[in-house]
């Protein structure tokens, strides 16, 4: 019987630790098939955050490192800088990347490191068991937004590729979904280009994924993903916000 | 370089870092170091190394942190309210036991302070500074000189033994313009198997990482580190002693504060007074066996600092409280002037003969 699906080399044979229904998984796997597919297991390190995402230094079978919350883009940048021709990629959430790591992660785009950035959006930091996130919706209820998210008083989402796609320095942001099997193809494909960009030495490529918590949102699986399709990617449009090198092929045919 | 040349402390560190094979330098401006920062953007390029201004302190020691990851010898610096936004990180690089260089050219505080010498510093980086259980060898130059020997010592001081080494200067010794002689240095060969260089497909991953959630495992391993740390105490401790032989009184004073001491010391002998000095120049490890030693003898201690009195209770825990402590001191970045130590040193002669 020929091997229709398996899990990527990438991977390592650890048990998952995350909620029933969570796309982690999903796009664990996805950045493993990558690292699979572009051959640079050997020569790859990854940067893990503080949040749900902390124990992916078990997860991933590439040298691994574990920062500090919001301090991935900086590791990153070390490492990079001490080692020019390994690929380093950092593994993040909203809370991690877009709050406490937010001076981090835009100087990291700004100085177009050369490095891989997975950002995890679910709207709510999981970890600690569901406050509101730098991402949270607007009138969406988390344990510290019981009456919904006022942005009267806590303010508006961040919009993490709208925002980076405004400077000079990135080489490439674009946000995806994993939320159905056409989105996942889509992301799959997305984390697949900002590996290679690394590779061709382009620069800082970042990939929001567009992601849920079934558990922190207080729905099923299903309709997690649902909620996704209605009221995250309507907020967060899904597409390529910067991609410095096809601007600059443009600009040549002009 | 074998020849001595005029240099500032904060380039002597600099190039002495440099010396070391250090070639990665991260930083964020604030006085009084920054000229550690500016030699450093000067000479990295041209010697294929890096350097590169930071976003914040957070993010140069996070850099630093990624470097010594990656098994290669890294530095940053700071000053001393850079040096409590970096206390993050030197907890992070402690748990996880990786090397690493940090620089705190002291100046006066608490909060914003001001840009002038202090050591007001000492609880910060004896104690561990950031959170949990940990240390960092504490290196406190003296000279211009020392700038540069230390810089060489920290830098296979924390190879040695795992773990974060800092340089505690003041504004004074950075600043300040002597001759200096960079020593012939070899590098150390020390295996860095631990590092984060990528499988090559060859080996299981490794990982670099604090986070432990299994408590006996957690209790596990901050053991095993005290049990370094125990080494570090039994074999690194350095101090200078200075007329400690036949002195009644002896003065404890490190950095600046011990140049201005050894001044009145030598004023005090002028007068008759058996007064002597011991320096430590680890601050952590403390030569606490000298004093210990010291207190067989002398009948009373000064604690020279610029500080409210800090280094004065490790002086007191050496001597078991065995003797006296006097504390001379000035803060907010002023400095004794060696008549006030003479003076401080005549009274607590008084105080004996009574």
């Amino acid at each position: 019987m020929s091997i229709v699906f398996d899990k990527p080399h990438a991977l390592t044979d650890a048990p998952l630790h995350y909620c029933p229904g969570c796309t982690h998984g999903i796009i664990h796997r996805l950045v493993a098939k990558a690292i699979d597919d572009l051959d640079i297991e050997g020569s790859t390190v990854g940067v893990a955050p503080v949040g749900c995402a902390v124990m992916a230094y078990n997860y991933f079978a590439c040298d691994m490192v574990e920062a500090a919350h919001g301090r991935a883009p900086a590791v990153a940048t070390g490492l990079k800088r001490a080692m020019p021709d390994n690929i380093i990629f950092t593994y993040q959430g909203d809370g991690d990347l877009a709050s406490i790591g937010m001076a981090e992660t835009v100087h990291a785009a700004t100085r177009n490191e050369n490095i891989t950035v997975i950002f995890v959006n679910n709207a709510i930091y999981g970890m600690t068991g569901g406050q509101m996130a730098p991402t949270s919706l607007p009138g969406q209820v988390t344990q510290t937004s019981p009456y919904g998210r006022d942005v009267k008083l806590c303010g508006y989402p961040i919009k993490i590729c709208e925002l980076l796609s405004r400077l000079d320095g990135p080489e490439y942001i674009e946000r995806v979904a994993v939320n159905n099997v056409k989105n996942i193809k889509a992301a799959e494909k997305a984390i697949k280009k900002a590996f290679e960009n690394q590779i061709n030495k382009k620069g800082f490529s970042l990939i929001e994924v567009i992601s849920s918590c079934p558990t922190n949102w207080g729905m099923t699986p299903e309709k997690a993903l649902s909620w996704i399709e209605e009221n995250m990617i309507p907020y967060y449009p899904l597409g390529v916000y910067k991609d410095r090198s096809a601007e600059k092929k443009e600009g040549e045919q002009q | 370089m074998t020849d001595k040349v005029l240099m500032k402390g904060n380039e002597a560190i600099a190039e002495a870092a440099i010396a070391a094979g250090c070639r990665h330098y991260f930083g964020y401006p604030i006085t009084p170091q920054t000229e550690i920062a500016a030699y450093m953007a000067k000479r990295m390029p041209k010697i294929g190394g890096v350097f590169l201004q930071a976003e914040s302190e957070i993010a140069a020691i996070n850099m630093v942190y990624g470097v010594a990851a990656a098994g290669k010898r890294a530095m940053t610096s700071s000053s001393s309210p850079g040096i409590s936004l970096k206390s993050e990180g030197i907890s992070y690089i402690a748990g996880c036991d990786l090397p690493a260089l940090i620089v705190n050219v002291q100046r006066g505080g608490p909060g914003l302070g001001g840009i002038q010498p202090s050591q007001s510093d000492y609880f910060q980086a004896t104690r561990g500074g950031g959170h949990g259980d940990y240390h960092m060898i504490v290196l406190a130059p003296a000279y211009v000189q020392e700038m540069a020997d230390l810089t060489l010592r920290g830098f296979d001081l924390a190879d040695i033994y795992r773990m974060p080494v800092m340089i505690l200067a003041d504004g004074t010794i950075g600043q300040m313009m002597e001759p200096v002689k960079m020593k012939e240095y070899t590098p150390l060969n020390i295996s860095k198997d631990w590092a984060v260089t990528g499988t090559k497909m060859k080996r299981v991953h490794n990982i670099v990482n604090s986070l432990c959630l299994e408590p006996e495992q957690l209790e596990e391993s901050n053991f095993k580190r005290y049990e370094r740390y125990k080494a570090v105490l039994e074999k690194e401790p350095m101090y200078e002693e200075y007329l400690t032989d036949d002195a009644d009184i002896i003065i404890a004073a490190f950095g600046i504060a011990a140049r201005v001491s050894k001044n009145a010391v030598n004023e005090a002998r002028k007068m008759g007074i058996r007064v002597g000095l011991i320096r430590p120049v680890t601050l952590w490890p403390f030569p606490k066996k000298a004093f210990e030693k010291a207190a067989d003898r002398a009948k009373a201690f000064i604690s020279v600092e610029l500080s409210m009195g800090q280094m004065i209770e490790d002086v007191e825990l050496a001597v078991h409280c065995r003797r006296p402590v006097y504390l001379c001191n000035r803060v907010g970045g002023m400095i004794p002037s060696p008549e006030q130590v003479l003076s401080k040193i005549k009274e607590v002669e008084e105080n004996l003969k009574k």
